[in-house]
């Protein structure tokens, strides 16, 4: 029974994640993170860490922080039409349990983004590291391997995934 | 029809405007393609993205799918990714290694390194027939030309024409400035290539990437961010500076849209230009003092002075690449269609420097060059606006006026006048390359 409501809580957590992006929900999705926790997208499934390489995102709080600033300036051009993501979040499997509690997660995502009438398919896989602390979970590490990292981005990516 | 227009081609390019056909008319894009990008020097990659035999890369020049392979003997060859056979093309990946040969997929033909037809399957069946290895048309086609400077490869598609040093003229400096840099006087491909593509005519990104009046109103958004986030690390941090990579993005607000005519533009023949003013001047951090130090053990103080000193913000090698050497990034233009393009963004480490000066380069193009980048996605945003205007009956022309008639021509060489560093004269300098491009006989 453990397990199970282990996973449920792991697997409502991601959700949650994934609903503050669609939701635009910005802030609420940085406070995520720990303090020093990490949003990072290799730019091939062949990566070890995030540190000192090619990533298409390697972000601590700070840059997220710009990041956020940056959709929110009335002057941000990209951000003026009609945009929208959908994220499908599924196949969620604890990896790792440490004894103090903490979590490596494996799941899958789909993300289906419109912007003006054109609708693109991203897809991959997240690995959470999970800090337990005593208000829930935080991020220490969410890694995103997108499918299509190493295919040409037709426009590119103004948020995270 | 093309032939009509062709005669027109000579009106669409006036000194202060152009038409709007330029960059929407798929039968001009043709042309171009033929007459510019499949005729001039063409970046093609660096050495070291093929260090061993066998090593090879696809890459696109024109509308030209071609092999940048390297041969037994060391060379580098480029060859058409194509099998002079049935035409099958040879490499179907981006990259990889092909052994010693490359090995058609279709009927097993097989070729040397540098093209020449190794062997066909039960070849028996060709006798008394003009195909064999006597055959040059059974070999795989070669660029016409193919140079390396520094490590960087050019090829081009036209057996005449100025040799890559004529061609490069003093854009050369790009790849001399990013390779004097290095403590080894080279550089090596750091092995990732970001890939984005904008749906705009090629030649709105060329000319994007020396509009000095731009960058403050298009990155307004990421500047101002940058600032703001910036101010708070630095009252935390010990010595009261964020790092570096805050003020490369928040330059963008920071340095306001009248301070952008302090910079220069310099123009040459076949298009090029240099736009100076180096971004951060000479920062006094530790970490660029410690590569100062190794960088006079290398060069000694005079000559290195002379090498920290040259101040360029950006070169342009037109048609078709955009070089930061002071930053060591590299965009190449791959024209898909008169509305689609490809840019492929590359880095490149300074052999022999100090690890922080490596990741004072990543920086940089992590967040600016990534395909989650905090600037390229106004640019984007505003080339396929670009696009839908000029399509339009809206108007015939676009206007490239700004500062007309005080540009300053000295030796060849076409200046912004002083405090005019947003002068459009890097427009009118490449169009004029267009119009002679366009315009010759062949």
């Amino acid at each position: 029974m453990k397990s199970f409501e282990l996973q449920q809580e792991v697997e409502q957590f991601l959700y949650q994640q994934a609903e503050f992006l669609d939701a635009k929900r910005w802030q609420d999705w940085i406070d995520l993170f720990a303090p020093d926790g990490i949003y990072w997208m290799p730019p091939d499934a062949s990566y070890k860490t995030w540190d000192g390489q090619p990533a298409i995102f390697a972000e601590d709080k700070n840059l997220m922080t710009v990041r956020m600033l940056r959709v929110l300036h009335p002057d941000a051009w990209s951000q003026r039409p009609l945009w929208e993501t959908n994220h499908i979040v599924s196949n969620v499997s604890i990896q790792k349990v440490a004894k103090n509690g903490d979590l490596e997660v494996r799941s899958r995502f789909h993300m289906l983004e419109l912007r003006r009438d054109d609708v693109r398919h991203f897809a991959g896989k997240y690995t959470h590291h999970l800090q337990k602390t005593k208000r829930g979970y935080a991020i220490k590490l969410q890694r995103v391997d997108m499918t299509n990292a190493q295919a040409a981005y037709d426009y590119v990516l103004q948020v995270w995934v | 029809m093309l032939q009509e227009r062709v005669a027109n081609l000579a009106k669409m390019v006036e000194p202060d405007r152009v038409r709007k056909e330029v960059y929407t008319d798929a039968e001009i894009f043709e042309r171009e393609m033929e007459r510019i990008h499949e005729t001039v020097w063409i970046y093609c990659g660096h050495e070291s993205q093929v260090p061993k035999a066998g090593d090879y890369c696809t890459v696109q020049i024109g509308r030209q799918p071609m092999i940048l392979v390297r041969g037994k003997n060391g060379k580098v060859n480029v060859l058409y990714n194509r099998c002079p056979h049935r035409g099958n093309m040879l490499c179907g990946d981006r990259k990889g290694n092909t052994g010693e040969q490359f090995r058609c997929s279709y009927h097993a033909w097989t070729f040397q390194l540098d093209g020449r037809l190794k062997n066909i399957p039960m070849k028996a069946a060709y006798e008394g027939t003009r195909y064999g290895k006597d055959n040059p048309d059974c070999s795989i086609k070669k660029a016409a030309r193919v140079e390396s400077y520094r490590g960087f490869v050019f090829a081009s598609l036209a057996e005449d024409g100025p040799t890559l040093k004529e061609f490069l003229g003093e854009s050369i400096v790009a790849f001399d400035d990013m390779c004097d840099r290095a403590p080894e006087g080279e550089v090596e491909v750091v092995p990732n290539c970001f890939r984005v593509i904008q749906h705009s005519n090629w030649k709105l990104f060329m000319e994007n990437q020396i509009d000095a009046l731009h960058p403050s109103v298009v990155h307004q958004s990421t500047g101002r961010a940058a600032h703001e986030v910036e101010k708070v690390l630095a009252k935390r941090a010990t010595g009261g500076a964020a790092p570096l990579s805050y003020h490369m993005l928040s330059a963008f607000a920071t340095v306001t849209i009248d301070k952008w005519d302090d910079f220069q533009t310099i123009n040459y023949p076949y298009g090029h230009c240099i736009l100076t003013g180096y971004m951060g001047l000479r920062p006094q951090d530790p970490d660029t003092l410690a590569y100062d130090k190794v960088m006079i053990k290398a060069y000694g103080r005079k000559r290195f002075e002379e090498i920290v000193g040259v101040n360029i913000h950006h070169v342009l090698v037109y048609p078709g690449l955009s070089v930061q050497s002071p930053l060591q990034q590299l965009r190449a233009v791959r024209p898909l269609g008169v509305d689609r393009t490809l840019t492929e963004i590359w880095h490149f480490r300074l052999k022999g420097a100090p690890e922080a000066i490596y990741r004072r380069s990543l920086a940089y193009y992590n967040l600016v060059n990534s395909p989650a980048t905090l600037i390229n996605a106004d640019d984007l945003e505003n080339f396929w606006k670009c696009h839908q205007g000029l399509a339009s009956d809206g108007g015939d022309w676009v206007s490239l006026a700004r500062h007309l008639g005080r540009d300053i021509e000295k030796n060849g060489a076409v200046s912004s006048g002083p405090k005019m560093g947003t002068s459009e004269a890097p427009m009118r300098n490449q169009m004029k390359a267009w119009a002679k491009y366009m315009r010759a006989a062949r």
